[in-house]
């Protein structure tokens, strides 16, 4: 049988020799390697979800009113878009069920992309001849971030209205041409035309999933025709990958991750809640409620917004940036500049213009570890200041305090754990030195003692 | 019988054995672990996940199921997980446990350098190398342009107009979100109002208003706005001059201890405005005051807007600044 279909096969598309490399491809066993499958899959369980979900979404912000099953919303009007969510969650069969695994399959498509990011970064596997493959990761991880927000947005809940009021600030800060792009964007001034939801709504379901599949599809072909990072070991150098083959070995490793990863999505959509829709009530401009936050992967962002003082250059009747261009816009350009330009940053600095193919370890480049630590430090603090107000809520101290001292803090501590992390690298590796020396001596030792 | 015993074996050892590959000599694939009892397991596995992913249709046809959602999420999440148990059993127990090494790919100088050559040999005869180019260039960069035209239908790109227009007009009367109108012996002082110009797109963020009433004694509104505030009470737009959320909080009653005057608060990113300052930011990211609205008090007691908003209304973009609102 598995003759037949290999010649078969072999006969049509003389496919034979490739296939078998295929199969005996080897791959470097770490765990730290998986999160980027984990992405992958999750993104597997996207697609899947999505397109049971646009059986039943309706894009149209036509006023309709309530009168389904939910009883605080009836007579309630409404967009047909909220309604047909509201519809899906509540009175289709496994609707909600699929919903909520969509949901939580966002939050951890981001994840995992996130986590690999950091992997990639801290074992210095962006560095040539893999610099390509990391810059393609970044475009991924931009494009993922724009499809989740959409993704939320569509829903014209209260909730999606109030970010999509940040959005359309946010685009319309931009110097010179924001006003310009939003009107392009929106049709007009916020909230704008009914034809920007089916603007959204093809970009959400279309245009950013293919963009994302397509770049996936040139992600892992750059790794697989570079071949996986390792770190090094016996028999593993600069010019030999070790492993397990893709057949048989590889295979029940990576569906078990499929199968796993796609187990805790429906376990998460089952069993625990994610944006009840129905209860935040339709958006309306004029509306908004207290202690909404977003997605966690958009807490960067609110986080920005929130800090930035109220400062607004302006002169001659010119208002040259509008406030929310700092948090919501230059905060993000800085960050995905800075680990877009890391890569020849660092070949520059260091005049390292070699082959890696070997992993460091994080104390091995103390350097990139502490400005690592500490950009990725400065980062996270501002996200999570975007939670300032649930602290407030939750733990009593003051907002305003809160973001006083933040501005202190988000300057500050990223300086000292850059400082302690060069440290801790620097000391590790003497560490090291120390008992490679003592190992040398005890065998020298050992050596004089037989002789 | 025994002969035709022999038959009826060689026949079944012709026709099972058919096809069947010869032994190679030496392995391809190194030869893998004896552990029937893991196969076992897998096996086992294998049934749960099929049994846990059979309930789902079953949980699906009950009608009026209570946690429904929840259950098949775990009828679901189970058959995945059980599927991944028995994956790694195979990984770790069943599959040939092999160590592969292969040579990392460099990259071939003559393979580089031919191709180089290709390109350059193709075009070399070119005299005129430059200006081919430009023409190209240009013929690229015109079709290009052509190409995105049409994307400028999009919206009013070029027409920014828009962002300066309200719908407020000296006289249009303030309604409440059920189109009544607002008198002013209705305004308390401590709680915040919405109203809508009447007959207007409730939608459009230049049309809702906050309206608050204060005490006379504490308002002290810039220069010019000494008649907006009858009674005390005052109107600003109530989209957030920040991020163009609604203004929905009022600090107001106050704790003394913390809150030393009443404030208009926008929930997104907590800009706050002095409602007797003329909107004045007090704290948070807002680069601007909220726009206020005069206010006159029309015979019969109803609250009517006395002209447009001291500045446009909505969040900041380049021109904000430049043009009063019409």
């Amino acid at each position: 049988m598995i003759r037949r279909v290999v010649v078969f096969v072999d006969e049509r598309t003389g496919t034979a020799p490739f296939l078998k490399k295929a199969l005996r491809y080897v791959f470097p066993d770490h765990w730290s390697f998986l999160l980027g499958e984990v992405a992958l899959y999750a993104f597997v369980v996207l697609v899947a979800t999505g397109i049971y979900l646009t059986f039943f979404f309706v894009p149209s912000t036509e006023t309709v009113t309530y009168h389904g099953s939910y009883a605080p919303l009836q007579g309630v009007e409404m967009t047909k878009a909220y309604e047909s969510v509201v519809h899906l969650s509540l009175e289709v069969k496994a609707g909600l069920l699929i919903r909520q695994t969509h949901h939580w399959a966002a939050n951890v498509f981001i994840a995992a992309i996130v986590l690999h990011l950091l992997r990639i970064f801290f074992t210095g596997a962006y560095r040539k001849p893999r610099d390509l493959t990391y810059y393609v990761g970044l475009v991924m991880l931009f494009t993922a971030l724009l499809e989740g927000y959409l993704g939320y947005s569509l829903v014209d809940d209260l909730l999606s209205g109030m970010g999509l009021a940040i959005g359309y600030s946010v685009a319309l800060s931009i110097p010179f041409f924001g006003a310009n792009l939003a009107n392009l964007i929106w049709n007009g001034v916020y909230p704008g035309a009914e034809d920007f939801w089916s603007r959204m709504y093809i970009a959400h379901v279309l245009l950013l999933p293919v963009l994302i599949g397509l770049l996936i599809g040139i992600h892992l072909f750059l790794v697989a025709s570079r071949h996986h990072t390792q770190f090094p070991g016996p028999k593993k150098t600069e010019r030999k990958v070790v492993g397990t083959p893709t057949y048989p070995g590889q295979t029940p490793k990576s569906l078990g991750l499929l199968f796993g990863t796609t187990s805790l999505l429906f376990f998460l959509g089952g069993l625990v809640q994610i944006n009840p829709v129905w209860l935040w009530g339709p958006y309306e401009t004029y509306l908004s409620t207290n202690g909404a936050q977003p997605d966690w992967y958009l807490g960067w962002l609110i986080g920005g917004l929130r800090l930035m003082p109220n400062w607004e250059p302006s002169a001659f009747g010119y208002t040259f940036v509008p406030n929310p261009f700092w948090g919501g816009a230059a905060f993000p350009l800085v960050v995905f500049a800075v680990l877009l330009l890391w890569p020849t940053a660092e070949r520059r600095i260091t005049g390292d213009r070699g082959f890696h193919n070997l992993l460091d370890r994080p104390r091995d480049a103390p350097w990139r570890t502490a400005f690592g630590a500490g950009f990725f430090t400065w980062v996270f603090l501002v996200f999570v200041a975007g939670s300032a107000d649930r602290i407030d809520v939750f733990f009593g101290l003051s907002y305003v305090d809160q973001i006083h001292a933040y501005w202190v803090v988000i300057w500050v501590l990223p300086l000292v754990v850059f400082a302690v992390a060069l440290r801790v690298c620097r000391t590790l590796q003497r560490k090291e030195l120390i008992e490679a020396d003592q190992r040398r001596a005890q065998m020298e030792a050992r050596a004089a003692n037989r002789s | 019988m025994s002969r035709l015993r022999d038959w009826l074996v060689a026949a079944a050892v012709l026709l099972l054995g058919r096809g069947r590959p010869k032994r190679r000599e030496t392995r391809l694939v190194a030869a893998g672990p004896e552990n029937p009892g893991s196969e076992l397991v897998a096996v086992a596995l294998f049934l749960a996940a099929a049994l846990c992913a059979a309930a789902f249709p079953v949980l699906y046809a009950l009608d009026r199921l209570p946690r429904q959602t929840q259950l098949l999420g775990v009828a679901i999440g189970l058959a995945f997980a059980f599927l991944a148990a028995a994956m790694i059993v195979l990984a770790k127990r069943v599959v040939p446990d092999e160590e592969l090494d292969e040579n990392y790919s460099l990259p071939s100088v003559p393979k580089q350098e031919e191709l180089v050559g290709i390109v350059e040999e193709s075009t070399d005869r070119i005299t005129r190398k430059r200006l081919l180019g430009l023409a190209a260039g240009a013929a690229g960069a015109a079709v290009g342009v052509a190409l995105v035209t049409p994307a400028v239908s999009l919206g009013p790109v070029f027409d920014t107009s828009g962002f300066y227009e309200t719908p407020w007009r000296r006289g249009r009367r303030l309604v409440d979100e059920q189109g009544r109108p607002l008198l002013a012996d209705d305004i308390e002082e401590a709680t915040f109002y919405t109203a809508f110009p009447e007959g207007a797109d409730k939608e459009s963020i230049a049309a809702p208003l906050v309206v608050v009433r204060l005490d006379p004694a504490t308002i002290a509104l810039p220069a010019g706005r000494e008649s907006w505030a009858p009674d005390g009470i005052v109107a600003y737009s109530k989209i957030c001059t920040h991020a163009g959320c609604a203004v929905s909080l009022y600090r107001s009653p106050l704790f003394e201890p913390v809150e030393p005057a009443p404030a208009l608060v926008c929930p997104c990113h907590y800009s706050t405005f002095n409602p007797a300052t003329g909107g004045t930011v007090e704290f948070g990211p807002a680069g601007r005051p909220l726009p206020q609205l005069p206010l006159v008090v029309a015979a019969g007691g109803e609250l009517q807007s006395g002209g447009n908003f001291s500045q446009a209304p909505g969040p900041s973009w380049w021109g904000v600044r430049m043009r009063r609102p019409t």
